[in-house]
């Protein structure tokens, strides 16, 4: 290093910031909620046009916003996002340098043109493939270079974060092992190279055969791998999203991992098994055996659920945990009901804990099985599924810490306090809403990626049943509300990122409320005196609704044809 | 607190909470109840996929729907040959932008072997009010061996995304006593 790394110290957590770490994290913060932004802007078109009164875009803009608002908020929001979660998640919470400055800034602008490049091919209205871009359907060669420019971006911040970990380690910037958070980001960093490599395996030689180099990409191959970059890419959001949960219970209430043991474990378990999750999209396909699809699509008989499973306990057990030591102890639940529900920091992240869980977490499973995925592929239960996981979920828990991130990392004193404590409710209820309904609609047999449900335009008529109109149009209101709450963040963020007031040196923020890091809960007593009934109730029912529902759709199936 | 590092250095052989272990014990066989669900389903389900499927060029598939549609159309609707084949025989669907092809005419309670396949791009066979969704390749033929069970009128929706005219693609199936 040519220059010497410049540190500064946190006010609220003692911890040593790198600033051109610190740098980083706010250059990608910044565009990732630009992008979510636009790609939320994309989204409400698309449900004011599924809105069958409302029926808002034409066909080929609806196709074309769909396309944009699957890439914008799915790929470049959540990855901008993730980069500024790994750069904390290692030099900041190691206290560390950052490992390579230059590069992280050489893979964050690739990563810009790259999400910029496919952007414009899109909006040039060519290249309306969706997201997805199943060949043989073709989209213009600057759709695929702009993914593969951005993947490569991504992956340079990826072995950025892999080295400032080395760096840490060797320079002895902490003591014992990497802290919990840090462990789940390695997780999703680990994932993300994975992911990335079977993007570029796919990707660049559909490049090549949409400039006419490569002759004939299989379709069932393109899918297949396609998936594992795909599905494995939303694996990265649950790992981060994970560690984004422990960080706020850390930081907001010093919350303490119940057993550091078990939540580690629960993070070496999507390692090893989320990968497999490219099987969820090719259970209705020729040419896949149904031993292949039963191991992959259950990631080896349910392990991979099995770690959310445990995320799902050990998160509100160990806030429970720390509640109950600050005495509040009566019944089942005050520790929950006395929670901080006014600090949208907490707010959102328990939401989304809970609709990550309930709704997307049991959704996916169940559309997941083998045969009953025949009911639901490719309905609007599909969408409905990965609304309740990666806005319910991820997108939700990001805004959250985006409420820490402002006074901590962009040291600014956040502004209309007010709204701010509404707007995790107004998103998060919004987005239920729309899962919710997409999934009601779906099970009616309404079709995802679909202009007209009237077929009006169809030679042959068709006319779904008119609960799924009633349910695409709560859908369209539901979408409203979410789109509300989207504003509001970005108002509030955006407002006091540039004209918040700047805090100084070594003023500590008051708001959200944050405990001083000495009011962290030291100890939960033994592990045999751990008392967390609350936690130990919400997982019942969880677990009573998960079994109910799979069975229910069990019943479902037997009732439609015999196939075989 | 989980943004330190863990207060025991040696935090792998703290004992686990019994409330945690029976969680994951719990978690854990409802995972193993799921994965045998699948397995029991393929000996006592009545809905499974055979994964039946073979490579097929689209002329050659074209071929044969055709020839199912030469011999056995027993009338026509809205330009679509309806096409009643034989009670068990094998029956073909063509998808392709943005049609199904032809209508076909099945009888109640019988076997038929059906036969998809794509012409061009993907598409999704969704037949409707069922709800049974199958994807269809280019390039493979899928046969999935279907015992209408009750009479009436279905809809095939496309649910695939597969251009401009994706959302004008419906094709029908009748299931006549």
């Amino acid at each position: 290093m040519s220059k010497t790394t410049e540190f500064r110290i946190c006010p609220t957590t003692g911890l040593k910031v790198d600033l051109d770490a610190e740098k980083l994290i706010k250059a990608n913060a910044v565009v990732a909620i630009i992008f979510l932004a636009i790609g939320g802007l994309f989204g409400l078109l698309v449900a004011l046009t599924r809105w069958p009164a409302v029926h808002f875009l034409p066909a080929d803009w609806f196709y074309l916003a769909l396309t944009a608002h699957g890439f914008d908020v799915l790929l470049v929001w959540i990855i901008f996002f993730e980069m500024a979660v790994l750069y904390f998640a290692s030099a900041v919470l190691l206290g560390s340098r950052l490992a390579a400055p230059r590069w992280a800034w050489t893979g964050f602008a690739l990563m810009l043109i790259g999400a910029v490049v496919t952007n414009i091919v899109v909006l040039q209205g060519q290249s309306s493939v969706m997201f997805t871009s199943y060949v043989p359907m073709k989209a213009e060669p600057g759709f695929y270079l702009g993914i593969i420019l951005f993947a490569v971006g991504a992956l340079i911040g990826c072995f950025v974060f892999f080295g400032t970990l080395v760096v840490a380690r060797q320079e002895r910037t902490y003591e014992g092992s990497v802290p919990l958070v840090t462990f789940g980001a390695v997780t999703a960093a680990i994932i993300a190279v994975f992911t990335i490599a079977s993007g570029a395996i796919i990707l660049i030689p559909t490049l090549l055969w949409s400039v006419g180099l490569v002759s004939h990409i299989d379709p069932l191959v393109y899918k297949t791998i396609w998936w594992a970059m795909g599905h494995s890419s939303q694996q990265i959001n649950v790992s981060a999203h994970v560690a984004v949960w422990y960080a706020i219970a850390a930081m907001v209430l010093g919350a303490r991992p119940i057993s550091e043991k078990v939540s580690r474990m629960a993070f070496l378990m999507y390692i090893l098994f989320l990968q497999l999750a490219s099987a969820h999209h090719m259970l209705v396909e020729p040419g896949f055996s149904s031993e292949w699809k039963i191991f992959n699509t259950s990631y080896a008989m349910y392990l991979a659920v099995l770690g959310s499973m445990i995320h799902g306990m050990t998160v509100p057990g160990s806030i429970e945990a720390a509640q109950r030591a600050r005495g509040l102890t009566k019944g089942l639940f005050e520790w929950l009901r006395k929670a901080p529900w006014g600090n949208p920091a907490f707010a959102g992240m328990f939401m989304s804990l809970v609709f990550f869980g309930f709704i997307g977490g049991i959704s996916g499973v169940v559309m997941g099985t083998e045969q009953i995925n025949l009911i639901m592929h490719n309905t609007l239960y599909v969408p409905g599924h990965f609304h309740g996981t990666v806005v319910a979920g991820t997108t939700l828990a990001f805004m959250a810490i985006t409420y820490l991130l402002v006074p901590l990392i962009f040291r600014r004193e956040l502004m209309f306090r007010k709204l701010a404590t509404w707007q995790p409710y107004l998103f998060g209820i919004g987005v239920a809403g729309i899962s919710v309904f997409m999934m009601g609609a779906g099970t009616l047999g309404v079709s995802r990626r679909h202009w007209d449900m009237t077929f009006a335009d169809a030679q042959l008529p068709f006319d779904y049943p008119s609960a799924a109109f009633l349910m695409m149009g709560l859908n369209g209101i539901f979408a409203i509300l979410a789109a509300l709450g989207g504003i509001l963040f970005i108002v509030i963020v955006v407002g006091s990122v540039f004209f918040g007031r700047k805090l100084g040196v070594d003023e500590k923020p008051s708001y959200p409320e944050l405990p001083p890091a000495a009011h962290a809960v030291a100890e939960h007593g033994s592990a045999e005196s751990l008392k967390i009934p609350g936690t130990a109730m919400l997982v019942g029912i969880f677990f009573v609704a998960f079994v109910l529902y799979y069975f229910v759709n069990w019943k479902y199936l037997s009732e439609v044809w015999p196939l075989s | 607190m989980a943004i330190t590092p863990p207060s025991e250095r040696i935090w792998w052989k703290q004992p686990i909470a019994k409330i945690e272990l029976s969680w994951i014990i719990i978690a854990f066989t409802w995972g193993l109840v799921m994965f045998f669900m699948m397995i029991y389903w393929h000996g006592a389900g009545e809905q499974n996929l055979s994964n039946e499927a073979y490579k097929i060029s689209p002329e050659r598939f074209a071929e044969r729907s055709q020839a199912m549609i030469d011999e056995y159309t027993v009338r026509e609707e809205n330009y679509f040959p309806v096409v009643h084949p034989p009670a068990g025989s094998d029956v073909y669907l063509i998808a392709r932008l943005w049609q199904w092809w032809p209508i076909l005419e099945l009888e109640k309670d019988e076997t038929y072997r059906l036969h998809l396949s794509s012409l061009d791009w993907m598409h999704g066979f969704s037949l409707q009010p069922v709800n049974i969704n199958v994807q269809v390749h280019p390039g493979y033929e899928m046969v999935v061996t279907v015992k209408p069970d009750k009479a009436g009128e279905y809809g095939i929706v496309c649910n695939e995304y597969c251009g401009i005219g994706h959302h004008m693609m419906v094709g029908k199936i009748y299931v006549v006593e």
